[in-house]
């Protein structure tokens, strides 16, 4: 199943609003790009997210036509829009640097595209002040770029995308450059103006967490090719391949045998997956550090086995412990334990304790792990 | 990864042009025609007179066979290149010690200083040589120093030279000398080193590029400089003044080709070697360096403040021996105030019309070259498209800084004297004057606009494009005013070297166009010397008088005008 057949699958009889097809980019000899198809729909908030050089950049000023791809085709609101200069196109931007013309005021910044369309003064003033109070910065209009702080800068640079009320709103890492506080405030504040305004948004990030808690659907990328599109439950619970179980959170790669019914042998530990794998393959087994369970779990029970607890360490709302299988062929799992596990079962470092891990919780790939 | 072969067989995409591509693209088209015939053709023109008879037949390798069988023509030869490095020598030692005692020393009046010694850049090349004339010539106050020996020939060219390219060299210098790391002399102490070890293993390769390039710059400034000779040179020939003599004194042009191609040849060379070492530079520092802060220390700080009082002090003479022989009635015998010298119109040489000519070719100059020079360093450094036509632009902006100034001036009589050339109406105007000058100063003010240009956020036209506002908008409104700085730098730049400047226009003026700088020139071949010192000192006058008022504009007007700069 290819990408644009999995996002179709998930929305069957919209049509979409943004089409890319085929879609290649060259630089010299450098594939940036890969028969790129995609779908966006209307209203969405897409992110595409992927480690840096994966081409998700690339992919955005393609589809602005700041840098126009190689080959492939983008077709917006139904219009056929893969040859045409940005100035040609519908859409608002927004940098990772701002790129706020630094001599002009907040709202002439903001009214900056309004002022060469046709429209009377009154009529660009009721604009800008209106954009002004949607994100927050009325009481700043007269100010200068250099005089804010970094969030309001962005805030700015929104409302600049947003003056002209285009169909997309495209957006570089626009939450890279700012501290980590202001970014977590910022992202529930863009999420909630986009739903406000409904309009079709595309963020390129690189932080699989902002992605996680803004996008509708996450457009995952590397190497420039698109992995998986899915919902953000989709590409957190079921990563279509071992690039993206290891890139999006955080998942013990264990290499393994696959053996009978269904089983994975890694080391001593024989885990129940439901996988499909022919006896004797290599495989892969993945495992999210919070799914691994320790509370009321019987020696007996599927997936269990025994383990020492090596390193733990303190990470604030919870402990991330490093266990060690017992027996052949031991294998080191990283499991996340809540402070009050911790402290009900007196979890030490050298103590011996029984874990499970359920079975529709285990990921099996074949071949042998995330990175070749 | 490499292209797969899917894509190669796919259809590529071919982008459509927008509005802005096509007007960027006939600006790059329009100012890379204007370079061409400024720069390109002329050069051309001089380098196929050299091959040519008088008749303009095309007679080989005729005239430097005739050039080099000429022991008076090609002993310049060796007579310049023995002044060049013998200033050199003496100049980049005197400018590396000043450089140092104003960056590394915690002695008093570092701005004074720095002011003084930049003095000379606003002085037409021949004031130093006539104040030298008036200290060391027949009736010179300071005679006797020289020992017998003559002001006029070697010596005067040297001493001369050394006043006109000090400036130049400290100026490279200092910036080689600030941008040091104070790290790596903590390192240093911190590990033990000496005084003396210190000084050869990071402060000589911290500054060596810098080194390097004042080598080269100071090394082409005095090879191709021709007013110091023409004052005091006396019989002793250099390559500069031989230009001069073929064409203006024989009006021999084809003789005058080959001598301006032996002597661009080390100019380019130089020019080549300069790009090298300035490259290795700028990859030398890096953003996290540490400025370097010098700690007083007496024996050291009294020793450079004495050695700068002394080099401030020679400048300020030379200055002032100008400056008073032009308003006394007769060094050294009558020393009563006059303003018989100032009155230029009683003179030969163009009297005070030339003067208001200067004024007139330098606002020009600054204000047309302004704002060429912006337009095409904005092409260069901001259009996207039409990579070939920004690439030639870049070629050829950098082209004139390898031209000297008398080469440029004679390649413009071929090209456009030729009377098959359609331009020709301009020859003999104040447009042609105005031309050579912008072209003559070009690259440096180009690189001044790039390097300002560089630091705006390169998605300043993304943005307006996504806005739909034409590029010439945010050009206007945004590029240009947060510019204005740079803008300003590089108009008065221009200006000032277009008021002190003899080598290009000597060859170009008309009686009607006649210039202060040329003017001096042709009072001092007349015997008036007070009257071209005169001269001499109402173009510092000017110089100073248009400095100051970019100090006042950039601190005053402009300041008001940038608020937003400041938080």
């Amino acid at each position: 199943m290819t990408a644009a057949e999995g996002s179709a699958a998930a929305q069957v009889g919209r049509t979409p609003y943004l089409s890319i097809r085929g879609l290649s980019k060259l630089f010299g000899e450098f594939a940036a790009l890969t028969d790129i198809s995609l779908d966006v729909y209307e209203g969405d908030f897409v992110c595409f997210l992927g480690p840096s050089g994966c081409g998700k950049t690339t992919l955005l000023r393609a589809i602005a036509g700041l840098d126009i791809q190689t080959a492939g085709s983008v077709v917006q609101a139904g219009r056929d829009i893969s040859r045409l200069p940005p100035s040609e196109r519908d859409f608002g931007i927004v940098f990772q640097s701002y790129a706020l013309f630094p001599n002009l005021t907040v709202t002439k910044n903001v009214a900056y595209g309004l002022d060469s369309r046709r429209g009377s003064r009154a009529e660009t003033a009721r604009r800008v002040s209106e954009l002004l109070e949607l994100v927050g910065l009325v009481e700043h209009a007269d100010k200068y770029p250099a005089q804010l702080s970094g969030g309001q800068q962005q805030r700015v640079a929104l409302a600049r995308a947003l003056a002209t009320s285009p169909g997309l709103l495209l957006l570089d890492e626009p939450l890279s450059a700012l501290d980590a506080k202001v970014r977590v405030h910022l992202r529930h504040e863009i999420r909630t103006l986009q739903d406000k305004l409904g309009v079709t948004t595309i963020m390129v990030t690189h932080d699989q967490e902002e992605a996680l808690t803004m996008a509708d659907q996450i457009v995952v990328m590397n190497q420039g090719v698109v992995e998986q599109v899915g919902t953000p439950e989709d590409i957190y619970g079921h990563p279509a391949t071992p690039f993206i179980a290891d890139f999006v959170g955080s998942m013990n790669s264990l290499k393994g045998v696959a053996t009978q019914g269904g089983y994975v042998r890694v080391g001593a530990v024989e885990f129940a997956a439901g996988g499909t794998l022919r006896p004797g393959m290599a495989a892969t087994v993945c495992i999210r550090p919070e799914d691994v369970t320790v509370r009321g779990v019987a020696a007996s029970e599927t997936n269990a086995f025994p383990v020492r607890i090596g390193a733990i360490e303190f990470l604030g709302s919870f402990w991330r412990v490093t266990l060690r299988s017992e027996g052949n062929g031991g294998f080191e799992l990283l499991a996340d334990f809540s402070t009050n596990l911790v402290r009900d079962l007196d979890l030490r470092e050298g103590a011996r304790i029984v874990v499970a891990v359920p079975p529709e919780r285990i990921l099996v790939f074949a071949g042998g792990g995330p990175r070749p | 990864m490499t292209a797969p072969a899917a894509v190669a067989s796919m259809v590529r995409v071919r982008p459509r042009a927008s509005a802005d591509d096509r007007i960027l693209m006939l600006a790059t088209v329009l100012i890379v025609g204007a370079l061409l015939l400024g720069v390109a053709a002329p050069l051309y023109a001089l380098l196929a007179k050299g091959f040519q008879a008088a008749d303009g037949t095309f007679v080989g390798l005729a005239n430097f066979r005739t050039y080099f069988s000429t022991p008076a023509l090609f002993d310049s030869i060796g007579n310049s290149v023995a002044v060049t490095l013998i200033t050199t020598g003496i100049a980049l030692p005197l400018a590396f010690l000043f450089a140092y005692g104003l960056t590394r020393t915690c002695m008093p009046a570092k701005s004074l200083f720095k002011g003084i010694a930049l003095i000379p850049i606003l002085m037409p090349s021949l004031l130093p040589g006539i104040s030298l004339v008036y200290l060391f010539g027949t009736q010179g106050l300071a005679k006797g120093l020289l020992m017998g020996e003559s002001i006029y020939g070697p010596i005067g060219i040297v001493l001369g030279e050394l006043f006109y390219v000090f400036p130049h060299a400290l100026t490279i210098l200092l910036i080689a000398l600030a941008t040091s790391d104070a790290r790596l002399y903590e390192a240093a102490e911190s590990l033990g080193a000496s005084k003396t070890r210190i000084f050869l293993t990071v402060t000589l390769p911290g500054v060596r590029y810098g080194l390097i390039s004042a080598f080269f710059v100071v090394f082409t400034l005095v090879i191709t400089d021709f007013g110091v000779p023409k004052v005091i040179g006396g019989k002793y020939n250099v390559l500069a003044t031989d230009v001069y003599k073929q064409v203006i004194g024989r009006l021999d042009f084809e003789m005058g080709a080959v001598v301006s191609m032996i002597l661009l040849g080390p100019a380019v060379l130089a020019f080549f070697a300069d790009r090298l070492a300035e490259r290795r530079q700028s990859a030398a520092l890096t953003a996290r360096a540490v400025p370097y802060e010098p700690k007083p220390k007496r024996g050291r700080d009294a020793a450079f403040f004495a050695f700068c009082v002394l080099v401030g002090l020679a400048i300020l003479t030379v200055l002032g021996v100008a400056a008073y022989a032009s308003w006394i009635k007769l060094w050294p015998y009558n020393l009563s105030f006059t303003n018989y010298h100032y009155q230029f119109d009683l003179r030969d040489g163009g009297g005070w019309a030339s003067y208001r000519n200067s004024l007139v070719m330098s606002g020009s100059t600054a204000a047309l070259g302004t704002a060429i020079v912006f337009v095409g360093a904005y092409l260069v450094e901001k259009s996207r498209g039409f990579r070939p036509g920004r690439i030639a632009l870049q070629f050829l902006a950098m082209m004139p800084m390898a031209v000297p100034g008398l080469v440029l001036g004679l390649a413009y009589v071929f090209f456009f004297n030729a009377p098959n050339n359609p331009l020709n109406g301009l020859y003999h105007t104040m447009a042609i004057l105005v031309i050579n000058t912008v072209v003559h100063f070009y690259t440096v003010a180009h690189l001044t606009a790039v390097t300002a240009l560089k630091q705006l956020d390169s998605e300043f036209e993304s943005v307006s494009a996504s806005l739909k506002v034409p590029v010439y908008k945010t050009f206007w409104r945004v590029s240009v005013p947060v510019c204005a700085p740079a803008a300003l730098d590089i108009s008065m730049y221009l200006f000032v070297n277009a008021m002190t400047t003899v080598s290009a226009v000597v060859f170009l003026y008309a009686p009607h166009t006649a210039l202060a700088s040329v003017a001096v020139l042709n009072m001092d071949d007349a015997g008036e010397i007070a009257s071209a010192a005169a001269m001499g000192m109402m173009i510092v006058y000017t110089s100073a008088a248009v400095r100051g008022l970019h100090a006042l504009l950039t601190r005053g007007v402009l300041a008001r005008a940038q608020a937003w700069r400041h938080r």
